[in-house]
């Protein structure tokens, strides 16, 4: 959710036929739910598609500080102030979280980031959208926090344990993120006629691209079925998609708010809500880099780095004569 | 020379906890300020009231591959556990 398009590092689905003594072995541990460790032996597809996944997590965690970031000093009271604070820092710590669990299969973490600042990485693409006023914050962490958790829920279940437990610990921070952005949307919806008007505006403009969250349609999904056998994947993009629109719609109502999409329905047969798609080719030019705050968004996670860098080396050029002066005195 | 922060594994006892439980690892140029990243990265929710880290590479443990011969032996000794011998009631708690 937080990861799009990933690309399993084989096509197709291998059939148990196919499959060597040891590969086997592997799938049968995770067929019956035994937890991949670092140190297990993993096919090198398995471990590379995980890398891809963990690590495009990862980066939508991290970037994902910079539309909340840019509300921190025009926060409407400073108790939300501390909020967004407190949320922010939460998403420094889940891309610290994830990075952590990517290292454990042998890829660095300064590797990670040097493959995001080059392009060859991605992050959510969520994130290249902007928050335009205090309504967007809280339409972001009722709507795209939202939608991460349900992601995140079925990915606790994943079949790589470092992953796995990352997952676990995430989602008991991230129900504090949507609860918090839920209630500032309902500060706007039940105040002025004009937050009213705010909120709705906010919910209209995030609510397609918080659907494109999951990705593509599963027919559309190709990479989807190896991922899905290995477990990195729990459920489909369509099954998650489903299950999002009908847990917020009766948020919706209760804001009192219009429904954004006027293809919302309740389909009593199938015992869900009908919806429509969002725009595809829309989706498929930010996720090329168009969206509207692409280039603001690496630039930023550049410059930061870049800018950071006299601080990484002097600390560690301080640990390491301290490191020695101790050395010399023993 | 390069720069990249050595991996610290981080361990942390509760309030309430017997032990320090290993809860994750991140980067830091030394053990102060990883127990300083420690108690900002792990500790946001009252988690912990005592921080141990440890630099990643100086920890060492089983290979997977010995498990069997590691563990298995232990699996066919019940007699092991209290349960395995059925003490009549009329005796009392033991």
């Amino acid at each position: 959710m937080y990861a799009q398009l990933i690309k399993t590092a084989r096509s197709g689905i291998t059939s148990r036929e196919d499959m060597s003594e040891q590969e086997r072995e592997f799938q049968d541990k995770i067929d019956n739910d035994i937890k991949i460790e670092p140190r297990d032996w993993m096919p090198d597809d398995y471990r590379a598609t995980l890398i891809r996944q963990m690590g495009q997590h990862a980066h939508s965690e991290v970037v994902g500080q910079l539309p909340e970031g840019n509300w921190i000093t025009r926060a409407p009271t400073l108790e939300r102030k501390a909020i967004l604070l407190a949320k922010v820092q939460d998403e420094a710590g889940h891309g610290l979280y994830l990075y952590s669990a990517a290292e454990t299969l042998g890829e660095t973490r300064d590797e990670l980031v040097r493959l995001l600042h080059e392009g060859r990485m991605k992050y959510s693409s969520i994130f290249n959208y902007p928050t335009l006023n205090w309504a967007d914050i809280g339409a972001v962490g009722w709507l795209v926090d939202g939608a991460a958790i349900v992601n995140q829920v079925a990915l606790q279940r994943t079949s790589y344990g470092p992953y796995s437990r990352a997952m676990i610990r995430i989602c008991k921070e991230e129900s504090f993120h949507a609860r918090q952005g839920y209630h500032a949307m309902m500060k706007m919806a039940f105040g002025s006629p004009a937050q009213k008007k705010m909120a709705q505006d906010a919910l209209n403009r995030l609510w397609f691209p918080a659907m494109m969250m999951f990705g593509p349609h599963d027919s559309d999904s190709t990479h989807s079925e190896q991922s899905m056998a290995w477990k990195i994947k729990v459920k489909s993009n369509d099954e998650l998609r489903q299950q999002f629109v009908d847990q917020t719609i009766p948020q919706i109502e209760y804001l009192g708010l219009d429904l954004p999409d006027e293809g919302i329905k309740w389909n009593e047969e199938r015992g869900h809500y009908d919806f429509s798609d969002p725009d595809w080719d829309e989706f498929m030019d930010v996720i090329r880099g168009n969206g509207p705050c692409n280039v603001d968004r690496l630039n930023d996670r550049v410059a930061a780095w870049d800018n950071g860098q006299w601080v990484r080396d002097g600390l560690m050029a301080h640990a390491r004569k301290k490191a020695a002066a101790k050395v010399a005195a023993e | 020379m390069k720069n990249e922060w050595p991996l610290w594994e981080i361990f942390i006892r509760g309030q309430h906890g017997m032990s320090h439980r290993h809860v994750g690892s991140l980067h830091a140029p030394d053990a102060e300020m990883a127990i300083k990243n420690a108690r900002d990265v792990y500790t946001r929710r009252n988690e912990g009231v005592s921080i141990w880290v440890v630099e990643a590479r100086h920890i060492a443990a089983t290979a997977p591959g010995e498990k069997g011969p590691l563990f298995e032996p232990s699996e066919s000794k019940v007699y092991r556990h209290p349960t395995f011998f059925d003490i009549p009631d009329e005796v009392g708690h033991m």
